[in-house]
């Protein structure tokens, strides 16, 4: 696209010359943070890793109990849990360990994703200590109090309630439940829906801590102003004598749904914008193709520079963004394209997608854009481990996609090794434009006989209550 | 914690500021110029943002797009972003790469206007247009931060008019706007530059001094009328907006001193008290004892001139009444007026404040984007360093005369969020609920 074909607003001469447009200087080494693992007797990973340059330390525990290991029906049960540990422990009502919490000056963060569960603070130096005994209670010793499990549980009804008023919120929700078969987990919100969520009682709760928070299952991370030493010490005083086994997490079931592409129109007839997502089940987070995959992201969607960000936004206009990615897990991963875009030009967007999927798959991404996506990626690396919770947050993924110890020290050179051979064939192996579902919220009217003139596959009308959200 | 500040200014008005940090092989470059939608004319509301977009269309020497492309090739991140008087943009890179961002910066601050052209307006008009119905008009309750100033300010008032800007605006955009608006308001005496992290000083002054010093000073720009509003609506104010949303929720404002005086730092306590985490006051009666809210916070919004707002941001459980809620909220609001708070209060509010002091200073863009902050409304960057002193100076009775004079029934401006009836759709969540 030459600027210079159009007539500017106003003319160079007008505004002071420049100079040449700068190299770069020599680069200044970056290692990531060393750190060292200790396994305690109990079987406890602690891995520290002493970052001085601020007065900080973040505390963080991954335990293998991610929303996979849901038992059958009970939807939701990890998250749950997860949540349900801040809201009190055997010496501390939920005020009371918010109160302790906050006069120490941190947050207790406390969650569950598909594979693992967290709790995770972030203190200055001199608290850190009595943060992280708090930590090691909440994680050993929570109480469950059954009138706070009932408030979440409400808590998440609601949060389901505001989920179908949202499209961005039906999109996703939509798209999972459309990529994987019913009888998978992935098919089901990680959070539990309508039917779920009331069958889930306290000893179920009791009961998933007791069998899955084990040391066993645990790996700990201290990153920030505290030595090894210390922070084997604060481990072993608070968390030494914490017991118990852990049974192996089992392959969780990431069969497919469709194996054609279809397009889903979810019908929010008020809609101003349409929300727009394809996507197919793709590979697990340790698949060896991880790194070639990245970066045919990055050109493909992952960049503001990508084709599908210049396409749809910079060229023709549609959105205000486009994008593509990820979503990591264990199991065989979700790719997915996102955007919102403007209602009547909905089935030409997705025409564009479609084209942008295809061409990586047909050519070669050429250098320049091969270059791009490599030293981006390359540069960046650093700049995503600036504080002490990011660092934690890396060496979690370590730890939950059971990655090697040596990962961060040679990722640069893993993403510079990648070549546009690697790219084209890694799109050519995990891509499929014809495994896509392409899922659509907005006004049916408006969508349906353009989306239909598509020609690329069936389209459903659903209502935004149809199956989306409930257990078939 | 002291972050290294030196600052100076360059011939043309420049404001400079460096913080070196040699932590990381890490620079953040940031850059602040004072206007935002409180400068717009009658007329083009929205165009301070829209122009934002149009300084990463290039440049004299910047192709298209190229901004993005560089940065990112250079493994460096980047954005923007508009607000009521100020615009910022950034980007973070490997320290080897500093003199490519001063450069692009440069180029634009410079030389922006050969890169202006028809097609390129027309595109990010609708971009924006698109952003807008994105975060604005197709999100359940996605008009409030246009709704909120409008009512809280009067209508001849800069912090009045929406800041995303009405579509005809939009479209009203010409390119004569884009000049008029650059060479008014886009020169060096009308910005902050601040380099935050690993360079060497002299390194980083020479590179301002070559590519900053030959862009000519501004002609000065149009003043904003007086912004001062009495600290009271003289009388509650009420709207409620019906909605395509699944719950109620209530904002209620109120008018208070601008960031940076006393009050504003006994209000920024005063609005963790009640509305910050779980042990503030909103979390524990509405969320936890009474059940009514699903979630409650309140803020300051940290505005500069005139007036700054405090508000209280709740949202109900499903089958609470917009009117229930609505109580509850100035119930609390009533109780902090009347009998204010208490020293434990402020001391969890304040030791929370420290600890997201120091932990969001670990980023080098943060450090760099407080700095431009501070310099760009007080014209003195270090007072960053001062901030911890002003929260630990607070105490009980600062908090409390705070709510006592401003938290009153008659400086309360309350805007309401009622879901539309869609009898269909909530017909069969209720009997899923119920099953």
């Amino acid at each position: 696209m030459s600027a210079s074909a159009e007539r500017a607003v106003a003319d160079s001469a007008e505004f002071p010359s420049a100079a040449p447009r700068p190299e770069p200087g020599v680069v200044r080494p970056y290692h990531f943070p060393s750190f060292q693992t200790r396994i305690l007797p109990n079987g406890l990973r602690v891995v520290v890793a002493p970052v001085h340059a601020h007065p900080v330390v973040t505390v963080l525990a991954v335990v293998e109990a991610g929303a996979t290991r849901d038992p059958l029906g009970k939807h939701g049960l990890a998250v749950l849990t997860g949540r349900a540990l801040a809201e009190g422990t055997v010496n501390m009502s939920a005020l009371e360990l918010a109160e302790r919490v906050e006069t120490l000056g941190t947050v207790l963060d406390t969650g569950a994703d598909w594979d693992s569960s967290i709790v995770q603070l972030t203190a200055l130096r001199e608290r850190a200590g009595d943060a992280f005994a708090v930590l090691a209670e909440v994680l050993r010793r929570p109480s469950f109090p059954a009138d706070e499990m009932q408030r979440l549980a409400e808590e998440r009804l609601s949060d389901l309630t505001q989920i179908r008023a949202d499209a961005r919120g039906l999109a996703d929700v939509a798209l999972n439940r459309l990529l994987y078969a019913s009888t998978s987990r992935f098919a089901r919100l990680a959070g539990g829906d309508e039917r779920s969520i009331p069958t889930i009682t306290r000893d179920d709760v009791v009961r998933f801590h007791a069998e899955h928070f084990v040391p066993e299952a645990t790996a700990l991370l201290v990153v920030g102003d505290c030595s090894v030493e210390e922070a084997v010490q604060m481990a072993t005083q608070h968390l030494g004598d914490w017991s118990g086994t852990a049974e192996p997490v089992p392959a969780p079931d990431a069969s497919v749904r469709f194996t054609d592409c279809r397009i889903h129109l979810v019908a929010k007839p008020d809609a101003q914008q349409t929300e727009l997502r394809l996507g197919h089940v793709a590979v697990p987070r340790a698949h060896p193709d991880y790194f070639p995959l990245v970066v045919m992201n990055a050109i493909l969607g992952g960049l503001f520079s990508s084709r599908l960000n210049l396409n749809l936004r910079e060229k023709h206009g549609y959105t205000y963004g486009a994008h593509s990615t990820f979503d990591w897990r264990r199991a065989a991963s979700p790719f997915e394209l996102s955007s919102a875009v403007q209602t009547d030009k909905c089935a030409d967007a997705v025409r564009e997608a479609l084209h942008e999927v295809r061409r990586m798959r047909e050519e070669k991404v050429s250098d320049e854009e091969l270059s791009l996506a490599v030293s981006y990626l390359d540069g960046v690396f650093p700049i995503r481990f600036e504080t002490t919770a990011a660092i934690a947050g890396g060496l979690a993924n370590v730890e939950i996609f059971r990655l090697p110890s040596n990962y961060f020290d040679s990722y640069r050179e893993r993403v510079r090794a990648v070549s546009a051979d690697d790219v084209l064939r890694a799109a050519r192996t995990h891509l499929d434009p014809a495994k896509l579902q392409i899922v659509v919220v907005g006004p049916p009217d408006a969508l349906q006989s353009p989306l239909e003139a598509l020609g690329v596959g069936p389209v459903t009308v659903h209502a935004p209550t149809d199956e989306l959200f409930a257990d078939d | 914690m002291q972050i290294p500040v030196e600052s100076y200014r360059l011939p043309n008005g420049l404001l400079v500021v460096l913080s070196e940090d040699h932590t990381a092989p890490i620079v953040a470059v940031n850059l602040w110029y004072h206007v935002g939608s409180a400068n717009e004319r009658t007329g083009r509301t929205g165009f301070a943002h829209l122009f934002e977009h149009m300084l990463f269309q290039g440049s004299a020497n910047v192709g298209a797009n190229e901004h993005f492309e560089f940065v990112q090739r250079a493994g460096g991140t980047l954005n923007g972003s508009t607000w009521l008087d100020r615009t910022n943009y950034y980007e973070t890179l490997p320290s080897n790469q500093l003199a490519l961002a001063l450069w692009l910066e440069a180029d634009r601050m410079g030389r922006l206007l050969p890169a202006m052209t028809q097609p390129k307006l027309d595109t990010q008009r609708d971009v924006v247009k698109n952003e807008r119905r994105w975060s604005v008009d197709n999100q359940p309750y996605g008009t409030w931060w246009e709704k909120l100033p409008a009512l809280c300010f009067p209508p001849e008032h800069p912090f009045h008019h929406s800041l995303i800007g009405s579509m005809d605006d939009l479209d009203a955009a010409s390119l004569e706007d884009i000049a008029e608006f650059f060479r008014t308001y886009y020169t060096p005496d009308n910005a902050v530059l601040t380099i935050a992290g690993d360079f060497p000083a002299a390194e980083a002054k020479r590179l301002v001094e070559e590519y900053f010093g030959p862009i000519a000073r501004g002609r000065g720009k149009p003043a904003l009328p007086d912004m001062s509003v009495p600290f009271s609506f003289g009388g509650a104010l009420r709207e409620v907006v019906p909605d395509a949303c699944a719950l109620p929720r209530v904002f209620v404002a109120s008018r208070m001193p601008v960031l940076g005086t006393d009050e504003y730092y006994a209000a920024s306590v005063c609005s963790a008290i009640l509305g910050l985490r779980t042990g503030s006051r909103f979390e524990r009666s509405l969320v936890r004892q009474q059940r009514i809210a699903s979630s409650a916070s309140c803020f300051t919004f940290d505005l500069a001139k005139g007036a700054d707002l405090f508000v209280a941001d709740v949202t109900a459980l499903p089958d609470v009444s917009p009117e229930r809620l609505e109580a509850a909220v100035h119930a609390e609001l009533d109780r902090v007026q009347r009998d204010g708070v208490t020293d434990h209060e402020v001391q969890r509010a304040i030791a929370l404040t420290e600890t997201h002091f120091v932990t969001s200073l670990q980023s080098a863009s943060e450090r760099a984007d407080q700095l431009s902050r501070f310099a760009t409304y007080f014209g003195d960057a270090s007072l960053v360093n001062e901030q911890p002193a002003r929260y630990r100076a607070v105490t009980a009775e600062h908090v409390s005369a705070f709510a006592r004079e401003y938290l009153t029934a008659e400086n309360r401006a309350t805007l309401m969020y009622v879901p539309i009836e869609e009898p269909s759709d909530a017909d069969a969540a209720d009997v899923e609920v119920a099953a």
